[in-house]
């Protein structure tokens, strides 16, 4: 018999019943956000029913909070929201980061950082980029709000199965290549629907590599794959990783969950229902020049001509090109930018504050930038950033410092696009309107997003730097 | 939930891939507390020429009328004919919530997104996948003929064309089950509440590092 891979491993060990294709699986961690649980938490009261496990359960306002110091929300539909929250998990007795918390931030990025999330846990959350968990050897997925009653209702899911991917990036990474153009390469090559159906382990010699931050930064764009969930294997660096963590276990009970979470890695003989590899030398930074996160180009590169295209893919082409206002042909180094975005669940770690900040030291944004924001994932992100006197780098630079939240990501909050703005941004998703109405993203490394701002045109660090 | 059996519904076709859970229904109303509601912002980027923000009075508002929703003869529709990885993106259930509240209750494409696609049978939607060159028939006849109507059979498995022509589809045994008979699928899992206590009973034992509060 062959043996199994990480996912195998994972989901065996959560099966509580299973009946034809639908198994009932249960889940460890539950992290709770304001916009997709008030509807849950209205439907458990309605029922009369009561959460399962309270202890399971973090919760935290990201999505609507400002990022402006000190500032109430002045959308009373969205203070409501958080205010709903707050209400809800005082009535349940739940465990809430509230916005003035310093341990407040984006959700994927408190898990970790809290060891509210540990390798083997199953983790879902009412929000599609819970896969980032995955990077610790977890099985992560987003769910939709019934999902998330049911979850407080029962502490399982129905769930069928997926199949197993395996995305092996064999040699090592270029100097100035980070783990987003990783991600983004991936995504170009594969598709946006060529994870569908499957959970996706992120293998080979360049994820043994990666700082568990950046495996978290490629596992956070897994669904942007089609991917419910993705992961990489335990190893030394994500043990080490939760060391000291508030969440994590300490004495004797760690050395055996330690025990336990090396045995988190598929089996040599394991057998995976597709592979795909990429070489990590032919890994380049990449930027997104369309509506959608497939559509990758190099960002030393073109625009790409939809004629040259093949059939299937030609009408999409000529519409992103239209709402991002491009023409086919055109060098990625000539497009100028409005505002740069350096955050999101994707990319606002101190790994990515880091890199932005060494590409930004001692230089000033252009002057056809009008916003240059950075926003922290966490308060404790923040924290550490300023000890290492990050925030003085951006702000000299003339980027804004704010306070952490999903901001500009998705623009629920006051930080947005305005129409045909055009924005290079650390951020996921490229969708039309996705950081405001008519607004035009570029996907881009943190490095990338500091350059850019450097220059007022996409371009990679190496650019700038050559030049200066 | 609402049950789903037999539908006979008129098609809206909807001639793109990868139409997003942001597309379907943007950011500004997920601030929305409540479950329904959101049918007057179904897509409203692209059926409305000005932006549009909660509590705006919609009946008001200038509609796009290039946009396939807004055609005379596409008001009514309750099936949305669509192409490849229908609903991807955003984990949000507002995106069914809004095509429920506006009137759809069956999509068919050729491919959704996985999140999108349980989120449907949860709310009383059937999400029917079917194979490009269907799709693509599918599409021609909607163009062509005015009215164009496609009976849906859950029970069955089977949509029957205008014409009389058959078109057969999968779906799982238990999700079929749980949209046919309208079931809470709370309540039948709270049925396995015992095994689901000695599960966890076992892994606290087992595992307490993930009980640690």
């Amino acid at each position: 018999m062959a043996g199994k891979t990480l996912y195998d491993k994972l989901w065996e060990d959560h099966v509580v019943h299973q009946e034809g294709d639908t198994a009932l699986i249960y889940i460890d961690r539950h992290l709770v956000h304001e916009v997709t649980s008030p509807q849950a938490f209205e439907g458990l009261h309605i029922s009369g029913r009561q959460p399962w496990r309270t202890s399971s359960i973090l919760a935290v306002p990201d999505h609507n909070v400002p990022t402006v110091m000190d500032t109430q929300i002045s959308d009373p539909i969205s203070r409501l929201q958080i205010e709903t929250l707050d209400k809800n998990c005082q009535h349940y007795g739940i465990n809430e980061f509230g916005m003035h918390d310093v341990r407040q931030g984006i959700v994927h990025v408190i898990g970790p950082e809290q060891g509210a999330t540990l390798p083997g846990m199953t983790v879902v959350c009412g929000d599609s980029h819970t896969s980032t968990h995955g990077a610790f050897g977890a099985l992560a997925f987003g769910i939709g709000t019934s999902e998330v009653e049911h979850v407080l209702a029962t502490q399982c899911l129905l769930q069928s199965k997926s199949k197993n991917m395996r995305i092996n990036v064999t040699g090592a990474l270029q100097p100035g290549v980070s783990p987003k153009d990783v991600a983004l390469a991936i995504i170009g090559q594969i598709g946006t629907a060529g994870g569908t159906g499957y959970a996706i382990e992120f293998a080979g010699s360049v994820f043994e590599d990666m700082s568990v931050e950046g495996r978290m930064t490629v596992c956070n764009m897994a669904i942007e794959a089609g991917a419910r969930s993705g992961m990489v294997a335990v190893d030394d660096k994500t043990i080490e990783y939760f060391k000291g963590r508030p969440f994590a276990p300490t004495g004797s009970m760690w050395n055996d969950a330690a025990d336990e979470w090396r045995t988190l890695h598929s089996d040599e003989d394991a057998m995976f229902d597709l592979e795909i590899a990429i070489e990590g030398e032919k890994v380049v930074p990449l930027i997104t020049w369309g509506t959608s996160p497939e559509m990758v180009v190099p960002v030393s590169g073109h625009i790409p001509d939809p004629e040259k295209a093949p059939k299937d893919k030609k009408e999409g082409m000529i519409n992103a090109l239209k709402y991002m206002g491009l023409e086919p042909d055109i060098k990625v180094n000539n497009i100028s930018v409005d505002k740069i975005f350096i955050g999101s669940c994707t990319n606002s770690r101190i790994e990515d504050l880091r890199a932005a900040a060494h590409v930004v030291k001692g230089q000033k944004i252009a002057d056809n930038i009008v916003l240059a924001l950075v926003v922290p994932g966490s308060g404790l992100v923040k924290r550490q950033a300023e000890l290492e006197g990050l925030d003085k780098v951006f702000i000299d630079a003339g980027f804004e410092w704010r306070n952490p939240g999903c901001s500009m990501c998705l623009a629920m909050n006051d930080d947005r696009l305005d129409p045909q703005e055009r924005c290079a941004s650390t951020s996921n998703r490229n969708f039309e309107g996705r950081q405001g109405p008519g607004g035009r993203t570029h996907l881009v490394s943190p490095a990338t997003a500091a350059a850019t701002a450097i220059a007022g045109c996409l371009c990679a660090a190496s650019d700038i730097h050559s030049s200066s | 939930m609402k049950k789903f059996t037999l539908l006979d519904g008129l098609v809206v076709p909807l001639d793109r891939s990868n139409v997003d859970t942001d597309a379907i229904i943007p950011k500004q109303f997920l601030k929305s507390i409540k479950r329904s509601g959101f049918g007057p912002n179904l897509f409203d980027e692209w059926r409305y020429l000005d932006h549009g923000e909660p509590g705006m009075d919609n009946t008001n508002r200038p509609l796009n009328p290039g946009f396939v929703l807004n055609f005379p003869r596409y008001q009514g529709a309750q099936v949305l004919l669509a192409r490849q990885n229908f609903g991807c993106g955003s984990s949000r259930e507002h995106a069914p919530w809004a095509l429920e509240d506006y009137g759809i209750r069956c999509v068919i494409a050729s491919s959704y997104a996985d999140i999108f696609y349980n989120n449907c049978f949860k709310n009383g939607i059937l999400p029917i996948f079917l194979k490009e060159n269907k799709i693509a028939r599918l599409f021609n006849e909607t163009h062509e003929n005015e009215a164009y109507r496609l009976k849906i059979d859950l029970e069955q498995q089977r949509i029957v064309l205008p014409n009389g022509d058959v078109m057969g589809f999968e779906v799982d045994a238990f999700k079929r089950k749980c949209l046919l008979e309208g079931l809470d699928d709370i309540g039948q899992t709270l049925q396995l509440k015992k095994q689901i206590m000695e599960y966890e009973l076992r892994r606290q034992q087992d595992k307490p590092w993930l009980f640690i509060q």
